[in-house]
């Protein structure tokens, strides 16, 4: 494959920003409009074409003996400090990248479709239209990166476009202040991973050139990936926390990944993260941005593998995060905080699922490559689900102008295709066959009962949880009781003019099918092809609990009765707590302003005030002193001039001849 | 004699074959041909400078010795090119104006003989070439600054630079003279390395050492040797003083360079790197201290070059291809950067001949580009990322830490903290423009077309030098194959 389709691939992104970012201000919305969805289009084709070529293709730089390779299109020197620190920027091509590719582009040109019915009468529709742009560029960048550098940079630009796509309503002092805390949230998230990139880099770069890596660059992936042990070896000689170098690198590593993908406990800015506009929130904060952490995982799987350890913290991170996730789903009114925490709650499937991929037989029997292959076969189905599912609420938020389900009620006679793709959505995260998520959810379950049965049983009741929230939720929209509003105001809700409804269609046609992808032919930790197989009594299990899950939530919520507040008020405490998150923002406010502002930053501001403030306008006061004693060095008369030269010279002679001799 | 080795001079042979066409021009034809002689120069320069570039040169010394054409020396020159052709884009609307107009062709002469001195300058092995070369880059460069000849100023200047530049040939030849008693009667760097490798220090030498560094230390204005720079600078026109501090400066840094490491590199190297050590210092911090106080802008860029030039000299102590390497670099984004300065200066000087500090005030409301471009060249100069400044430093700082001496460690600190203070000042041009509050001083206008393209220019090195890292990768690489090394 030639470099052109890769470079244009991050070009047309970064250009269309630019463009629109410099010159949308004078641009029609509708020019700015058309131009963003034609540079999204092609942007899709051409990702097309690389992924089709690269798993179709057959070409042997892609695939020997029926192994899928990784593959460095291109990889520049960007910046060479001294030998061993070199930061270089490329692409590389391998299968989690080529379908992260697909996932990307087609998600943002969805979003971008939608966006034009979306977002007609926003103020700034030139300026969203960027961001989006932005986004894109940076998040294929970051997949696309062949080296920890290169993903860095690209995974802090993430963290701006997102921030700036959340507080795009700008004027909200709600949407200002949720953007705020997403990107400190994430960016404390960062700081973890910096920490642990540099401890990687360092012990990795500090082997010899005779070493085990033989002084290969430490940053590169193809490196780090293809010689695990070479790196545990590397790091198990330092003397630093005795051989565990590697696994808290990976840790610490993994916690950057959990700020993106918000995990607990650092999930707190998703639901916030809402306050953005809910294209936004379909096209980062469900589909692709807050996977990133996931990716991550992904890409560093074979140094996770060779520390167990770290794996370990993930399922358990995992499990407990989707658990809780799916608890506080239960208890939540506005439908995009349901989906927020429905979010959480599946990318903490994939993670319990990458952390189930051990890399070592279990009876025997080599299960390591299922929880990989199902983490990212999920990541792909979830990805086109939960985007219907935001991109449908949009519709609702559309018609009823509240995020609220109070307001909504018996909307499925008014919105027949609004119902009709939310309801593929509900059933696709639901697991029910033939939709995508049961075929992802379930190679997911098999992968973790073959771990551990325990794993397995919790997921599978957080799998019956994610049925019921949904349903809850769809009920409610659709069913239960018809909002009186509606007759009574004369303008009733309807479906959304097709430039939002077709991404739904589409989406839902995907989220129909995409389950019948032979996934692990193309998606697997070592290249080689895994046959799925649907395991019948995993299957069987998890169908089951869903379907009854589906009833129940049918059986409570399909009209209306006074059931579900007598559920409520029987355990009220319970309702509230759930509701309220279980009180982690307090805890967080708690401990940022009454233990952090007030006692340490306190003290820092002091000495910030005083003492660098002081050095500081010591240092100006000095060099002003300075400056005008010396001004009559300056005095206008060449004969003084000569005067300083020639005794300059004599002098530089002088010292140096007393010194030396 | 064998005349092929002119071969080896292309460079050389094409500034002088170009000279001998603008001369023949500027003489010759009547009024329609001088109106013509701007564009001509231009033009005809910017093929030179195509043409040096593309025509293949091995590495070879000529003439016995006296002089070498290599990948570093063409490098130089290259990036010499690339200033001067800015520097007559910016100086077209000038060369233009009533009373220049009718000896304009002497500008591009001048300007032509003094570039065909520092090529001299940069391919010199042997004294005597580089002392033709000095002089002929000095003495021509007395006329172009008194090139205003109505103004008082421009006398003023250019007599203190005649001066200045007589003394410090006189000292620096003193020097040399020492230098000559002492390799046995050879100017050859070769020889005189070879001469200086023996035995213990001498008192002589040493003196010699400190005299040379002065006498190329006055065309660099290193401190103490820098008073004429701010005189001069502002008598001069605007255009000669953004020729002087960059074209003229970048060719003696690289001289000083390879005299240096190539004659004095062996025995003294221990000697010198400990005089410009001090000098390196003096300069930054009085260049800085200096440049606070200034509210004229051509005296302000004055002192703001005397200390880029310590910064430049850094590449020196390194005695290394990387730091060769480093400092071209820097000298190259040094010449965009400051170049964009001048060609603001000079574009706001044409039009209002204003020149005060606080005539920009206010700049934003009425020439947003030029304070765009004025701003983006305050910041590389002051070296904030990601404009091209903050790279050269970053690089030329890392050149020099990188052999790991404590002593240079020190020397990269003080170099960042007047960075620190080097800021202020750059950022003072940055708050008059955007923050100071009242009316602008500058009215609304369009400069010429080529001062847009010479901004241009200069705007996309700022912006692309740093991120853009084959530039960087190519001065290393020429550097590498200097024949030093």
């Amino acid at each position: 494959m030639g470099t052109t389709l890769p470079i244009l691939i991050l070009a047309i992104p970064f250009t269309m920003f630019l463009i629109l970012g410099i010159g949308g201000v004078k641009m029609s919305r509708k020019l700015a409009g058309t131009l963003g969805i034609l540079a999204n289009g092609t942007l899709a084709v051409l990702a097309y074409i690389v992924a089709f070529t690269y798993f179709f293709s057959g070409d042997a730089a892609f695939i020997v003996d029926g192994v899928r390779q990784q593959v460095q299109v291109f990889d520049v020197t960007w910046l060479a400090f001294t030998e061993r620190m070199v930061v270089n920027i490329g692409f590389l091509l391998d299968p989690i990248c080529a379908m992260m590719l697909v996932v990307i582009t087609t998600i943002s040109f969805m979003v971008h479709l939608y966006s034009w019915g979306y977002m007609e009468h926003e103020p700034g529709f030139q300026r969203y239209y960027a961001f989006l742009a932005l986004f894109t560029f940076s998040m294929l960048g970051l997949v696309v990166a062949t080296n920890i550098f290169q993903m860095y940079i690209f995974w802090e630009l993430v963290g701006v476009s997102s921030y700036l796509l959340i507080g795009f309503f700008y004027k909200l002092p709600s949407a200002v202040s949720a953007s705020k805390k997403a990107f400190i949230v994430t960016r404390f998230a960062d700081l973890f991973m910096l920490i642990g990139i540099l401890v990687l880099s360092y012990y990795v770069s500090n082997t010899p050139a005779d070493g085990p890596l033989g002084g290969a660059s430490a940053f590169n992936f193809l490196m780090l990936n293809s010689q695990p042990t070479n790196v545990l070896a590397s790091t198990l000689g330092a003397t630093f926390m005795s051989g565990s170098v590697l696994t808290w690198a990976m840790i610490f590593i993994f916690v950057g990944g959990m700020g993106k993908s918000a995990m607990m406990p650092l999930h707190i800015w998703l639901p916030d993260a809402m306050e953005g506009p809910t294209p936004v929130s379909a096209l980062i904060h469900a589909a692709t941005m807050v996977v990133a952490g996931v990716y991550l995982v992904a890409r560093f799987f074979p140094l996770f593998c060779i520390v167990p350890d770290s794996l370990t913290f993930i399922t358990v991170v995992g499990a407990i995060t989707a658990f809780y996730a799916a608890v506080v789903a239960c208890a939540q009114i506005d439908i995009k905080r349901i989906l927020a925490f429905s979010t959480i709650s599946q990318i903490a499937f994939m993670m319990v699922s990458l952390g189930c991929a051990y890399n070592e037989p279990i009876e025997g029997v080599h299960y390591s490559g299922l929880g990989y292959m199902a983490g990212m076969f999920h990541l792909f189905t979830h990805a086109m689900f939960k985007a219907l599912l935001f991109l449908g609420a949009g519709c609702l938020i559309h018609a009823v102008h509240s995020n609220n389900y109070t307001e909504m009620g018996g909307l499925r006679k008014y919105m027949p295709i609004c119902h009709w793709t939310f309801l593929f959505g509900c059933l696709a995260i639901a697991g029910i066959w033939p939709f995508s998520g049961f075929f992802s959810k379930d190679e997911m379950l098999a992968a973790m009962f073959n771990r551990h049965w325990f794993w397995g049983a919790w997921m599978t009741m957080v799998a019956g949880l994610t049925a019921f929230y949904m349903f809850r939720m769809y009920f409610m929209v659709f069913w239960w009781e018809e909002n009186p509003k509606y007759k009574q105001s004369g303008h009733k809700p309807h479906d959304a003019p097709w430039q939002m409804s077709l991404p739904l269609i589409i989406l839902a046609a995907v989220s129909l099918v995409a389950g019948f992808i032979p996934f692990g032919e193309f998606v697997t930790f070592n290249g080689e092809p895994y046959h799925i197989h649907i395991e019948p009594q995993v299957a069987a299990t998890s169908l089951t609990v869903a379907v009854l899950a589906i009833a129940l939530a049918t059986f409570m919520y399909a009209k209306k009765n006074p059931l579900p507040s007598k559920v409520k008020n029987m355990w009220p405490g319970l309702w509230t707590a759930a509701n309220r998150r279980f009180y982690w923002d307090e805890i967080y406010m708690f401990i940022t302003h009454n233990i952090i502002f007030n006692i340490i930053c306190k003290s820092i501001a002091w000495f910030d005030r005083h003492i660098i403030d002081g050095t500081m306008d010591g240092m100006a006061a000095v060099t002003q002193w300075a400056s005008v004693k010396i001004k009559g060095m300056q005095s206008g008369s060449v004969q003084t001039y000569v005067m300083w030269f020639f005794f300059g010279a004599v002098l530089l002679a002088a010292v140096t001849w007393i010194c030396i001799l | 004699m064998d005349y092929s080795q002119f071969g080896a001079m292309v460079p050389e042979l094409i500034i002088l074959g170009l000279f001998f066409i603008v001369f023949l021009w500027d003489t010759f034809t009547g009024d329609g041909g001088k109106r013509a002689l701007t564009p001509l120069t231009t033009v005809l320069f910017g093929l030179a400078t195509v043409a040096i570039w593309l025509i293949p040169s091995g590495s070879e010394t000529v003439f016995g010795g006296m002089y070498a054409s290599d990948a570093a020396c063409k490098a130089m020159k290259a990036i010499l090119n690339v200033g001067v052709f800015i520097v007559l884009l910016q100086s077209a609307k000038w060369v233009e104006s009533d009373e220049v107009a009718i000896r304009k062709g002497e500008f591009y002469e001048l300007l032509l003989v003094t570039l065909f001195g520092m090529y001299l300058m940069i391919s010199a092995r042997h004294f005597l070439i580089f002392i033709i070369g000095l002089e002929s880059a000095s003495l021509p460069l007395a006329a172009m600054v008194a090139f205003n000849k109505r103004h008082y100023e421009s006398h003023e200047a250019a007599v203190k630079y005649i001066l200045t530049a007589v003394f410090s040939s006189a000292i620096l030849l003193m020097g040399l003279s020492f230098v000559y008693a002492f390799s046995g009667g050879s100017l050859y760097f070769n020889d005189i390395r070879a001469a200086v490798s023996e035995g213990p220090a001498s008192g002589l030498l040493i003196c010699a050492l400190a005299f040379m560094i002065a006498g190329i230390g006055f065309k660099l204005s290193l401190v103490p040797f820098h008073l004429w720079t701010a005189d001069v600078y502002q008598g001069a026109p605007t255009a000669i003083t953004a020729y002087l501090s960059v074209i003229s400066k970048g060719a003696a840094a690289f001289a000083f360079f390879v005299i240096f490491v190539q004659a004095f590199g062996t025995l003294y190297s221990g000697i010198w790197e400990w005089m410009m050590y001090a000098v390196i210092i003096v300069t930054i911090t009085v260049g800085n201290l200096f440049a606070i106080r200034q509210k004229n802008m051509k005296r302000f860029m004055a002192f703001s070059s005397i200390s880029q030039a310590g910064y430049i000299m850094l590449g020196v102590m390194t005695e290394s291809a990387l730091g060769l390497g480093s400092m071209m670099f820097y000298i190259f984004v040094y010449v965009v950067s400051n170049l964009a300065v001048f060609s603001v200066i000079s574009a706001i000087e044409n039009k209002t001949g204003k020149l005060g500090m606080d005539d920009y005030d206010g700049l934003h409301k009425t020439n947003p580009w030029l304070s765009f471009a004025m701003t983006l060249a305050m910041f590389s100069l002051a070296g904030i990322p990601p404009f091209a400044g903050f790279f050269s430093k970053i690089l030329i700082f890392t050149s020099v830490t990188a052999s790991d001496s404590m002593a240079l460690y020190m020397l990269v600190l003080i170099a960042l903290i007047n960075t620190i203070i080097s800021l202020y000042y750059y950022l003072l041009v940055v708050k008059a423009i955007w923050i100071n509050p009242g009316e602008a001083k500058v009215e609304s206008f369009r400069s010429a077309c080529s001062e847009r393209v010479a901004l241009w220019l200069c705007v996309a090195g700022i912006i692309f030098f740093g991120l853009v890292p084959c530039i960087y990768q190519f001065c290393v690489d020429s550097a590498v194959r200097l024949q030093l090394f």
